[in-house]
């Protein structure tokens, strides 16, 4: 056996730096081990997209008519989902989880601005979406653009629609899904349709207070 | 817990019948838990739930309503994230399974004739073929709930 002083040194370098690895990723993973067998390295319930660094924004039509993008929501976090106001089931459900989810945060409500954004600005003009969106509660803001303003948003957002009249009835697909926006106007989470109200309020928990 | 009794009484009232050969059991469709969501003014489309539970393999084929001009049964499904609806020619009603339309499948109103608001009723009729391949009607009255009502996939859906 050899037993070399430039082998031990080497030894010891590389277990040095071992427990310096291991150290930093016990620390950034704030505890969660993933690689030891965690499920995943996520604090969020739903998809965390931050280090994707999506340039998502838009530049739609609030109810009264006044531009909006992304930026005027500056300073709270945003809840915003795509969907139209024919829709029976699903967006309605979504739009009732928001006013939930708002319940469930107490005060911390009022940094929380939840977004609703048409893929059928055809139908829903202002003044259907001016009556639809506040029924499920009156801070939520409905937002609506020409084809070309929606068609940008949502790409933007990673999210796709499409609408096909079929034998005169209209067909609108599009993603359930709910994004999050950080206070600094960053899309960090994306949460799926069936996730519940308070899996959504966590996650916008994590980005008040941990953001 | 209450649709399994449900299911239960109705499987120990149907053994009979059937244990008899009795051909002539009169095919039912029992309707329940219907409701129609509420519009807005200027929207025309609504959704209306219900639960049905047939005393026979049976298929839902349509509904009417005098409230619309178009009423179809229509099955929402998520692929990859997307929602889709989409019209359904028919929708099989097991013997005795509660088959619930309030998540998966709807009866969709298309070009509502007026706005539908809490406190209203919508009456539709639903249209189904039994067994046999006999023609039947079904009157239902559903009541109009707020539109934040949050559609519960029921136990009669998934669960059971």
């Amino acid at each position: 056996m050899i037993e070399a002083p430039a082998v031990r040194r080497t030894v010891a370098a590389v277990l040095a730096l071992g427990a310096i690895v291991l150290a930093t990723l016990f620390l950034t993973s704030n505890g969660a081990l993933p690689w030891l067998g965690g499920e995943q390295a996520s604090r969020f319930h739903g998809r965390d997209v931050s280090s994707e660094n999506w340039a998502a924004d838009f530049s739609l039509s609030d109810a009264s008519g006044q531009a909006r993008t992304l930026s005027d929501f500056r300073g709270k976090v945003v809840l915003l989902s795509f969907g139209y106001t024919h829709c029976p089931d699903v967006c309605p459900t979504t739009l009732a989880k928001f006013a939930e989810v708002r319940h469930l945060l107490g005060t911390d409500a009022q940094r929380v601005q939840a977004l609703f954004v048409t893929v059928d600005p055809a139908r829903d003009s202002a003044q259907v979406m001016r009556a639809y969106v506040p029924k499920f509660d009156p801070s939520f803001i409905g937002l609506r653009g020409t084809t070309a303003q929606t068609d940008a948003a949502v790409s933007s957002f990673h999210a796709s629609y499409q609408i096909n009249e079929r034998h005169g009835e209209i067909e609108v697909d599009h993603t359930a899904s709910t994004y999050l926006i950080d206070e600094q106007g960053k899309t960090r989470v994306v949460t799926p349709y069936d996730e519940s109200a308070r899996a959504l309020a966590d996650d916008v928990l994590v980005l008040l207070h941990n953001g | 817990m209450r649709v399994l009794l449900l299911l239960l009484f109705l499987c120990a009232a149907l053994v009979p019948a059937i244990a008899a050969g009795d051909a002539s059991a009169a095919p039912s469709l029992a309707v329940s838990d219907a409701w129609a969501r509420a519009t807005v003014e200027g929207q025309t489309g609504s959704g209306v739930f219900l639960h049905l539970l047939s005393s026979q393999d049976a298929q839902l084929i349509g509904a009417s309503s005098s409230a619309a001009e178009r009423v179809e049964i229509h099955e929402m499904r998520l692929v990859n994230a997307v929602m889709t609806m989409r019209r359904i020619e028919r929708l099989d009603l097991p013997a005795g399974k509660v088959v619930a339309l309030d998540h998966d499948y709807h009866v969709m109103l298309i070009g509502l004739r007026q706005q539908l608001q809490v406190g209203h009723n919508v009456a539709l009729t639903l249209h189904w073929l039994d067994a046999a391949g006999a023609h039947h009607s079904t009157d239902v009255i559903a009541p109009v709930r707020a539109l934040n009502t949050s559609v519960v996939p029921s136990s009669g859906s998934k669960r059971d």
